[in-house]
């Protein structure tokens, strides 16, 4: 067991050591910008005393590798900074009325918007795609399975907002069952939000299960072709338990890992989806942010996405090297 | 007496390329309770669809297109699917060729021994494992009490062998299929799996249908014997009268493969510079030492054997060789000469000099490129030749090594026979013309006949160009026919040296005397002999471990 | 709601269709092995897969009015589908015919293996090539040109507010939809495909020098793409967007560029990662060790001796790229920061449109209008994504 610990840990530590760089990167990325952040929020005509108001307000006159780490070490304690869309201009002109809206005031509901939303669509997901694929591979080379093969190929090749729109269609224009429009707001009953998340869910599904749903498939196929399999055959054991028994612990590495791909896709790809259903999640705001240049926003939005993916990736690394025999059992 | 498995007129096709082909054309066997059939042929020839056949399993995109398969009066080929499942494992069993990747890596080995008779409801799990343990230990795996509850990568190959020869005893079955099982293991483990796998189909009065491609493996096993070419019967004889008097050409050039014997030159001259000169060459892999002291010379015109086992090092001493993995430790020379360490730093000439035939002739050759860019790359690159005087020693090269040119010089290596790929691999090194060729394993991956033209080839451009070779090997009837000098490896050491006749006269090495002893010989007793000669306990990894 | 119980109730007649299906089945053959050893999931399948059928058929002949004279949406969009679907199976069936009689020895026996979806793809991909190319001769107008009618509706039909000149009617500025629709080809395929040749230049050098040499510039280079991959590559493309739109300020020609270059170099990572897997994989092969010891440059082994054997994984490779490429500045110009206007574009397009598909029930041709320009991203990719899977399919199939 030694060794799959300190597997585990290295692992861990290469993941911590990733978002550590990936952080930098943003933070570098964002320091590209020309002029600064001052003058991107006031513009050309600004007077110089305001800029250099919003400069000391900022800490921009620091040099960038303490700007990084008062940002990471802010970061870390959930302050991610202020937003400048939010920020009343006046502040910085001397007339400060007090009210700053902070990025982390404006990111937690909404991110708790998007892990709802990524919450539904996996509990759809995962086992209608697991089932799914373990069907797709146990009658492979069959009608069913080729026409699985032609629809989850397209809905793959789809850009989401073709499916979305197909899907407002007929489920929200043609036959009215739900709504078109994602109208979130605080104090809505759970099954009032539910519905109205319905919709957008169900097109990441039909990205997402696509793609899970093929990888079981390709992962099981895979290994029926092995030795062990046909042995199993050979030793007269039903194709239900050949399958379950045999092939599924084996391909569970495989298909961990693209379970957890799919996930950070959802936590991370949802843009697309949100801006289509206007649905109040962290995506809609990333893209909101990105176009009015609030770039606090953008950085933290940048930095909350690599996190998850990161750390899903991680998740997905651990358990697929838990579930490998070879390491849990060395010789 | 009615037969226990009664195959008439079997025919089986493959699908390739969207086309149906034939595999077997209509076969026949009878094989009666606890009787023993070896069912021997080359690669291709369809042994193993057979043997599948026997058991009414086919693989994905195989097909039998005639004929009948009785099983103790059930027609299988008729039988549904569920009635096939319950014959499988309960009354008809299977041992694969690799254990390793027929065990399920996911699951203890004693688990995988109690799903057929949990499954089928013969025992139950705590009968059969009890069961088990007791076929461990008489197929005499050491630790029988708790082999069982390791995973099958915790255990070596020829354990596993074992092992699943145990999984295929588990509900005794009538019958027994072994497809090829020591056809991956080393000698010395080899000879183990054969005497234990012979006790136990004898104790139970199993019958069995043993698949091999070694003659001399299937002589101690079998019964009987039947022989196939493509697909296609040969003869069929009990083991003895097939051995002394086969009747077809086919089989009679099988036999004659193992007579091909090289004399043995006269001793060199002790004063003459040798060709290549290992000296005292240590190597490592990382930090782990692979190599210990290894010296040896090779003379011009001669042929130096290296032999030993998986894992002795001597495809690391190749690779100290030719300077793709510098030595910590000792030096190479040519002529004479000390090489560079590292072939980054060797002159084109040097290079030139020393050349290497593979063992996979597959990955040895670029699959893109045609024959005649194999062999004229090297043509062009050393000695500076284009156009058609290319062309031409291109041509010459390739009637040198038996291949008409204006056939074969356009063709793809895909379109070539395993033979053929590894004379244009011979080509190749020729095209450099050398002094000096290592031959890795150059003819382990092919079938006997084919390996002895390979053998006669090179043993005539030898005489023709003054040739030196190094010859990688772990088949010792290779050796025999083609080594002047012998070097034997084990654990990275040479633990014996020596002119070929000294080799195969006692007295040896102890681990020389293992080798040679453990190689199967064509007459059906040898087996028998062997073990009353030298006691179970004295075979195989066990007397290779009592000696370190 | 009655829909669930309904809906299980059908099921639960298909399952019993199933039952009987297979009973019938056994008796009618004699116990034939099809009948006999077939699982209840597969008589279910079959059941469940003629009542879609038989229903679809039944939808198909619905009259697209109804009684109240009212379009009846439903029934024409589904036709519409329908009439796609079978017009594509068509066209894909004469294509590989004619690929079977025309052409040399080697592509005949390609078209003649062909399974039907590859060769729609090929279709389509080939359709839409030679769009891009002749945009200007094909569309009726330049894609900048701005007429008198904004507005004008689709069907070229004067009754229903369309005009014959444009028969996919005018934008709110008075842009003609059918030849922006037709440069959309040009512009959005065109820079697809610049921007993947320069990720596949890009990583698929890198890739087979890391693979060929090995050592620290491996590790360096494999580390850098560690990192970039670490970031979601929509995520990190917008992030780049907000900077680079900085940088170009009111040149937005310029910003197409700057979207050329990131999305290049995000891709590129994982060309590089493709072609270094590849390349290593080839790198151990005997046949490399023997140009190595025979002296070869490095040149000559990636180009004489690694490169034609990673072609095959490398084509592939370059479609899937392509339709992730593509999907990414479709859905960057739908998010409002990829391609810019005055450049016609299906991403922008379909934006552009969006609230139409509100008046599908009174108007179905308007709101196919957005569905139009989606239509056309999706049936590229899914055109390019039917041939690859092909070619994956056949290499797996080689190798064994």
């Amino acid at each position: 067991m030694n060794s799959v610990i300190r597997i585990i840990l290295q692992r861990l530590a290469l993941g911590l050591l990733t978002l550590f760089v990936v952080s930098i990167v943003i933070f570098t990325a964002v320091n590209l910008l020309p002029g600064d952040f001052a003058q991107a929020i006031l513009g050309q005509g600004a007077t110089p005393d305001a800029v250099e108001a919003i400069r000391r307000d900022l800490g921009l006159d620091q040099p960038p590798i303490t700007r990084y780490f008062q940002w990471l070490g802010a970061a870390l304690q959930g302050d991610l900074g202020n937003s400048f869309a939010q920020a009343n201009f006046a502040s910085f002109v001397g007339a400060d009325s007090g009210v700053r809206t902070t990025v982390a005031q404006q990111i937690a509901p909404r991110f708790e918007n998007t892990m709802f939303l990524a919450a539904v669509t996996a509990a759809i997901a995962v086992p209608v795609s697991l089932v799914l694929g373990i069907l797709a591979a146990l009658f492979r080379n069959s009608v069913f399975d080729r026409a699985t093969n032609i629809t989850t190929l397209t809905s793959i090749s789809s850009p989401e907002f073709f499916l979305a729109y197909v899907l407002i269609l007929f489920l929200a224009v043609l036959n009215p069952m739900l709504p078109s429009l994602s109208n979130i707001f605080e104090g809505m009953s759970f099954g009032e939000r539910l519905e109205r998340t319905l919709l957008p869910a169900l097109t990441l599904t039909l990205v997402v299960t696509a793609h899970m749903m093929r990888m079981t498939r390709a992962a099981i196929i895979n290994l029926l072709a092995s030795p062990y399999i046909e042995m199993a055959r050979l030793k007269g054991m039903s194709p239900m338990r050949v399958i379950v028994k045999h092939a599924l612990p084996n391909a569970l590495a495989p298909i961990i890992n693209v379970i957890a791909l799919n996930l950070a896709y959802l936590i991370t790809g949802v843009v697309v989806v949100e801006v289509v259903f206007v649905y109040p999640g962290i995506g809609q705001l990333f893209v909101d942010s990105v176009k009015i240049r609030d770039i606090p926003v953008v950085q933290a939005c940048c930095l909350i996405f690599a996190a998850a993916y990161i750390l899903l990736n991680l998740l997905a690394d651990i358990l697929s090297i838990l579930s490998n025999p070879r390491l849990r059992h060395p010789k | 007496m009615s037969a226990l498995v009664e195959i008439r007129d079997l025919w089986i096709e493959g699908r390739s390329d969207e086309v149906w082909s034939p595999i077997i054309n209509g076969a026949s066997l009878t094989l009666n309770k606890g009787e023993v059939l070896g069912l021997i042929g080359e690669s291709g020839a369809g042994k193993s669809t057979l043997g599948l056949a026997a058991m009414g399993f086919t693989r994905d995109g195989v097909r039998i297109s005639k004929g009948s398969v009785m099983f103790d009066g059930i027609d299988l080929i008729a039988a549904s699917a569920a009635k096939k499942r319950d014959l499988l494992g309960k009354r008809i069993a299977y041992v694969a060729q690799s254990a390793a990747a027929s065990f399920n890596p996911a699951h203890k080995l004693i688990d995988q021994h109690t799903e057929g008779p949990v499954q089928h409801g013969v025992m139950s799990r705590a009968e059969s494992m009890k069961d088990g343990i007791e076929l461990y230990r008489r197929l005499r795996l050491p630790n029988p009490d708790q082999i069982g509850f390791r995973y099958p990568h915790q255990v070596s190959g020829g354990q596993l062998q074992r092992a699943m020869t145990a999984m295929a005893m588990s509900c005794r079955p009538d019958l027994i299929i072994f497809d090829e099982p020591t056809t991956a293991l080393d000698v010395t483990t080899q000879i183990e799996v054969l005497a234990s796998i012979r006790d136990i189909v004898e104790q139970f009065d199993t019958a069995a249908i043993y698949i091999t491609h070694d003659l001399a493996v299937v002589a101690q096993m079998a019964d009987r014997i039947k022989v196939l070419l493509k697909g296609d019967e040969v003869e069929e004889a009990d083991t003895r009268t097939m051995l002394a008097h086969p009747k077809e050409e086919y089989t009679k050039s099988l036999w004659a493969v193992r007579a091909f014997e090289r004399p043995q030159k006269p001793a060199v001259h002790t004063s003459a510079t040798p060709v290549v000169s290992v000296q005292n060459v240590s190597a490592a892999y990382g930090k782990i030492p692979v190599l210990h002291n290894v010296s040896f010379d090779i003379h011009e015109g001669r042929t130096v054997a290296v032999v030993g086992e998986s894992g002795s090092g001597k495809s690391t001493t190749a690779r100290c060789i030719t300077g793709l993995l510098p030595p910590t430790h000792g030096v190479i020379e040519f002529d004479g000469k000390a090489l560079p360490a590292n072939y980054k730093s060797r002159s084109k000439d040097q290079l030139r000099q020393a050349q290497m035939i593979y063992q996979m002739a597959d990955t040895a050759l670029n699959p893109r490129t045609t024959i005649g860019d194999i062999i004229g790359r090297p043509v062009q690159f050393y000695m500076g030749l284009t156009g058609k005087q290319k062309r031409r020693r291109v041509e010459e090269l390739l009637d040198e090594i038996e291949l008409p040119a204006a056939q074969y010089i356009d063709r793809l290596p895909s379109e070539l026979s395993g033979g053929q790929k590894q004379r244009i691999g011979i080509a190749r090194a020729l095209a450099a013309e050398p002094k000096f060729i290592i031959c890795d394993e150059v003819t382990s991956a092919l079938d006997q006949l084919v390996a002895e033209g390979i053998l006669k080839l090179l043993a005539r451009l030898q005489d023709d160009l003054k040739l030196s070779y190094m010859f990688i090997t772990h088949d010792l009837a290779t050796v025999k026919a083609i080594a002047d000098e012998v070097v034997v490896m084990k654990d990275g050491e040479v633990v014996e040296q020596g002119p070929k006749q000294d080799m195969f006269v006692p007295p040896h090495h102890p681990y020389t005397d293992l080798l040679l002893s453990s190689v199967p010989e064509m007459d059906p007793d040898w087996l028998t002999n062997l073990l009353n000669e030298r006691g179970v306990d004295n075979i195989g990894d066990a007397a290779v471990d009592k000696m370190s | 709601m009655s829909t669930l119980p309904t809906l299980a109730l059908i099921l639960l007649g298909i399952a019993a269709g199933g039952w009987v299906l297979r009973f019938a089945g056994q008796k009618a053959t004699g116990n034939a092995p099809t009948f006999r050893d077939m699982p209840f999931a597969v008589a279910f399948g079959y059941v469940l897969g003629a009542s879609l059928v038989v229903f679809s058929v039944w939808y198909f002949f619905q009259p697209t009015i109804t009684d109240a004279g009212v379009p009846n949406a439903g029934v024409v969009f589904f036709r519409w589908a329908v009439q796609f679907f079978l017009l594509s199976a068509v066209a894909a069936y004469l294509f590989r015919a004619l690929g079977r009689m025309i052409g040399t020895r080697g592509s005949k026996k390609l078209f003649r293996q062909m399974p039907l979806t590859a060769s729609f793809g090929l279709l389509i991909v080939i359709l839409y090539a030679l769009t891009a190319i002749f945009a200007a001769w094909l569309a009726p107008y330049g894609q900048e040109a701005v007429f008198a009618k904004v507005n004008v509706l689709p069907g070229g039909n004067p009754a229903t507010g369309g005009d014959p000149l444009h028969p996919l009617g005018t934008d709110q500025i008075g842009r003609d939809l059918l030849s922006r629709l037709i440069y959309g080809a040009q512009n959005t395929v065109g820079i697809a495909f610049i921007t993947t040749c320069l990720a596949f230049f890009l990583g698929g050098t890198l890739g087979f020098l890391a693979a060929t040499l090995q050592g620290w510039l491996d590790q360096i280079l494999s580390r850098a793409v560690d990192v970039l991959m670490a970031i979601p590559s929509l995520i990190f493309a917008l992030l780049l967007m907000t900077i680079a739109s900085a940088w170009a300020g009111s040149e937005r020609w310029l910003l197409t560029v700057y979207m050329i270059l990131i999305i290049a170099v995000i891709d590129s990572t994982r060309v590089f990662r493709l072609a270094r897997a590849v390349g290593l994989n080839i790198v151990v092969m005997d046949y490399i060790e023997a140009a190595k010891l025979r002296g070869e440059g490095l040149g000559y082994l990636i180009f004489k001796e690694i490169l034609p054997n990673a072609t095959a994984p490398l084509l592939a490779e370059f479609g899937l790229r392509f339709c992730f490429v593509f999907l990414t500045i479709a859905s960057l110009s739908f998010l409002g920061v990829g391609i810019q206007p005055p450049l016609a574009d299906w991403g922008t397009m379909v934006r552009d449109s969006a609230q139409f598909i509100n008046f599908a029930a009174f108007s179905p041709l308007t709101a196919a209008l957005p569905l139009l320009a989606a239509g056309a991203i999706a049936l590229l990719t899914v055109g390019v994504n039917f041939v690859v899977d092909w070619m994956l399919h056949r290499s797996s199939g080689l190798k064994e």
